[in-house]
C-alpha cells in the first residue's frame, strides 16, 4: 500500500514539475498566446474526456449528452460570477453542483435503458438542456451570456484537470469503481454479486456530469461568453471521439487523445475545409487497425512519469 | 428450522406456467440436487429464488425472512450466491478482480475515503486483497491471479465462477449446471470439490444438474421437477426407482 501512496506522490510531483515547466515557457513567451489558448483547451478537454470515460468507458453506459452538462456548468458558473458577483471558485463549484444535480435527476430514469436506447435518450437530453437555455432570456437566450470576466488561466485549468484525473483514477481503483466496472463487464453477474447496479450507474453519471460542469465553467470564463451554439451535440461527439480514440476504460488514453485531437484541430485551424476530412480519416484508420482505441483499457503515462521521477523501482507494477 | 422454505411458488409467463406449485425445504448444511428434463423450469426456479424474476404467487422464506420483492443484489446480500448455466464472468478483468468484486457489499469505506485514499481505504483494500487471494488459493487459481478471465480454460472459468460466488460469503450456494461442458475427469474433480466446500465451509448447497452421475454421487436429497412442479423427492436411491421420475425422463411404458 505504501507503494500506491509513493506512486501517487511521485505522479503529483511530476504534475507540478510539468506545471512549472509550462509556466516558465509561457512567462518567457516561448509558448505564444495562440498555443497558450490551446493548452488551456487541452486541460478542459481532458476534464471532459476523462469524466465521460467514467460513464461510457468504465461503467459502460453509452452517453452522448455530455455537452449538455458542460453547458449547465458554463451558464451556472457565469450566473454566479456575473449576475451574483460571487468569486470564480464559488462559480465553478456551483456549476459542478448544478450539473451533478441534473445528472442525478436525468440518470435515475434514463439509466434503466441500455445500449443504443440510452445513447438516443442522452442525445435528446443534451439537446433539451441546450434548447431550454436558448429560451431563457435571463442568461441571454440565443445571443448567449456575454461579458463574462476571463478568470480562467492556465493555473486554474491545469489544477482542475489534475483534481479531475486524480478523483476519477482513485474512484476507479476502489471497491466503488470496481462495482462500476463490473456493470460494464456483465450487468447480470454484477447484480448476482451484490452490486446495486442502478445506484452505481447513477453515481458514475453524477460524478461525470459534475466534472463536465467544471469544464463548462472553465470554458465560459476563458472565452468571455457562454453561447448555446458551443454546446450542440457536435461537442458531445467531439468528447466521445476522444474517449473512443484513447480507449474505453483508459484514463491515460483519454488524456493522450484529448491532447492529440486538440493539437490536430489547432494545427489544422488554417485549413478549416480540410480539418474535418483529416480528422475523420484518422478516426477511420484508427478504428480499422485499433478498434479498442489507442490504449485499449490499459493505463500508461503516469507509470512512465513515476519511472522518470524516482519511482523507478516500482515502475514494473501497473500504476494505480 | 429450514434455511430455505419455498411454498407454492408459481411463475406465469403470459399463459405459460413455467413454475407452478413449487415446494422445497432445505435445512442448514444439506446438499440438495434439483433435476428434471429440459425445459422443466429448473433455471426459472433459480431465477425466482434470486430475484431475477418476480413470482406470480407463493412464498419464499430464507433464514426466517421473506425473499419476495427483493432485487438480485439484495438477495445476494442476504446470503444467497449463485453461478450461471452459461458462465458469466467479468471476462475482461483479471482473475483477482473478478473475486474482489464479490467483497464489494461488505466494504464500509465511503466514496470520499476512496477518492482521497484516507481512513478505512487502505486497511479495507488490504484485507479484500488478502481474502481474495485466500479464496483463489482454495480453488488453486492463485497462480492465475493476473490472467484475464476470458483467457482461462473452460474448467478453470467454471471454478473461478464458483470461487467468486463463495467470496460473497453466502449461507446458501446455488449452482446452475456446474458440470455443463466438462469431461468425466473434470466432473469427478468438481464432485469432490462441491462436497469439500460443503464440509469445509459449512455451506448449504442447491444444485441443478443434468449429469446423473454427479447428482446421484454427491447429493443427499434430490427434488425432481417436471412441467414446473415437483413430482418427486427423496434420496438418490429412492429417486432412481421412482416410477414417476422414470416416466418423466423416459416416457410412459406401453402395455
Amino acid at each position: 500500500m505504501r507503494i500506491k501512496m509513493k506512486r501517487d506522490l511521485s505522479a503529483l510531483v511530476a504534475c507540478i514539475a510539468l506545471y512549472l515547466l509550462v509556466m516558465v515557457l509561457m512567462e518567457t513567451e516561448v509558448i505564444g498566446s495562440y498555443w497558450q489558448l490551446n493548452i488551456v483547451l487541452i486541460c478542459i478537454n481532458i476534464i471532459l474526456a476523462v469524466s465521460l470515460n467514467l460513464i461510457t468507458g468504465f461503467t459502460g453506459q453509452f452517453s452522448i449528452g455530455h455537452a449538455g452538462f458542460m453547458a449547465v456548468g458554463a451558464y451556472m458558473s457565469a450566473v454566479f460570477t456575473v449576475k451574483l458577483g460571487m468569486s470564480f471558485g464559488a462559480g465553478i463549484l456551483a456549476g459542478a453542483g448544478a450539473a451533478a444535480i441534473l445528472g442525478f435527476a436525468i440518470g435515475l430514469p434514463t439509466l434503466r435503458l441500455q445500449g443504443d436506447y440510452l445513447a438516443i435518450a442522452t442525445l435528446g437530453l443534451g439537446e433539451i438542456i441546450r434548447i431550454t437555455i436558448l429560451n431563457i432570456p435571463y442568461v441571454g437566450g440565443a445571443s448567449g451570456l456575454m461579458g463574462i470576466p476571463r478568470y480562467t488561466n492556465f493555473t486554474w485549468a491545469f489544477f482542475a484537470m489534475i483534481i479531475t484525473v486524480f478523483f476519477i483514477k482513485n474512484f476507479i481503483n476502489s471497491s466503488h469503481g470496481r462495482a462500476c466496472i463490473s456493470i460494464r463487464e456483465n450487468e447480470i453477474a454484477a447484480e448476482a454479486m451484490g452490486v446495486d447496479t442502478t445506484k452505481y450507474k447513477v453515481i458514475a453519471f453524477t460524478i461525470g456530469a459534475a466534472f463536465a460542469g467544471v469544464a463548462g465553467g472553465l470554458f465560459s470564463h476563458y472565452f468571455y461568453i457562454a453561447h448555446p451554439a458551443s454546446f450542440t451535440f457536435m461537442k458531445s461527439f467531439d468528447i466521445l471521439t476522444m474517449v473512443v480514440l484513447g480507449g474505453l476504460g483508459s484514463i491515460s488514453g483519454s488524456i493522450t487523445a484529448a491532447i492529440l485531437l486538440t493539437f490536430i484541430s489547432a494545427a489544422l485551424a488554417s485549413y478549416p475545409e480540410w480539418r474535418m476530412v483529416i480528422y475523420s480519416l484518422m478516426l477511420i484508420i484508427l478504428m480499422i487497425y485499433r478498434p479498442q482505441g489507442l490504449f485499449g483499457n490499459k493505463e500508461i503515462g503516469l507509470k512512465i512519469f513515476s519511472r522518470i521521477l524516482g519511482g523507478g523501482q516500482h515502475g514494473a507494477a501497473q500504476n494505480k | 428450522m429450514a434455511l430455505l422454505k419455498i411454498n407454492k411458488l408459481t411463475k406465469e409467463f403470459g399463459g405459460l406456467k413455467a413454475v407452478s406449485n413449487f415446494n422445497i425445504e432445505i435445512d442448514k448444511g444439506e446438499l440438495i440436487g434439483l433435476i428434471g428434463p429440459n425445459g422443466a423450469g429448473k433455471t426459472t426456479a433459480f431465477n425466482l429464488m434470486t430475484g431475477v424474476y418476480e413470482p406470480t404467487s407463493g412464498q419464499m422464506d430464507f433464514d426466517g425472512k421473506s425473499l419476495l420483492g427483493l432485487k438480485p443484489y439484495q438477495v445476494t446480500q442476504r446470503g444467497i450466491a449463485r453461478t450461471f448455466q452459461n458462465i458469466r464472468l467479468f471476462s475482461d478483468l483479471s482473475v483477482l478482480d473478478n473475486v474482489k468484486i464479490a467483497y464489494h457489499f461488505h466494504v464500509k469505506y465511503g466514496l470520499m475515503e476512496a477518492v482521497l485514499r484516507v481512513g478505512r481505504y487502505y486497511p479495507e483494500e488490504d484485507s479484500i486483497e488478502q481474502k481474495a487471494m485466500e479464496c483463489l488459493k482454495m480453488f488453486k487459481l492463485d497462480d492465475r491471479r493476473d490472467e484475464i478471465a476470458r483467457n482461462l480454460p473452460y474448467g478453470e472459468q467454471r471454478r473461478l465462477e464458483i470461487a467468486r460466488a463463495l467470496a460473497a460469503q453466502p449461507q446458501l450456494l446455488l449452482l446452475d449446471e456446474p458440470a455443463a461442458g466438462m469431461n468425466p475427469q473434470e466432473t469427478h474433480e468438481l464432485m469432490k470439490m462441491i462436497r469439500w466446500i460443503r464440509d469445509e465451509l459449512k455451506l448449504t448447497i442447491l444444485l441443478i444438474e443434468h449429469d446423473m452421475s454427479l447428482v446421484m454421487g454427491v447429493c443427499e436429497r434430490i427434488y425432481v421437477l417436471d412441467y414446473g412442479s415437483i413430482i418427486a423427492e427423496g434420496t438418490p436411491a429412492e429417486i432412481r426407482n421412482n416410477p414417476c421420475v422414470i416416466e418423466a425422463y423416459l416416457g410412459e411404458e406401453v402395455h
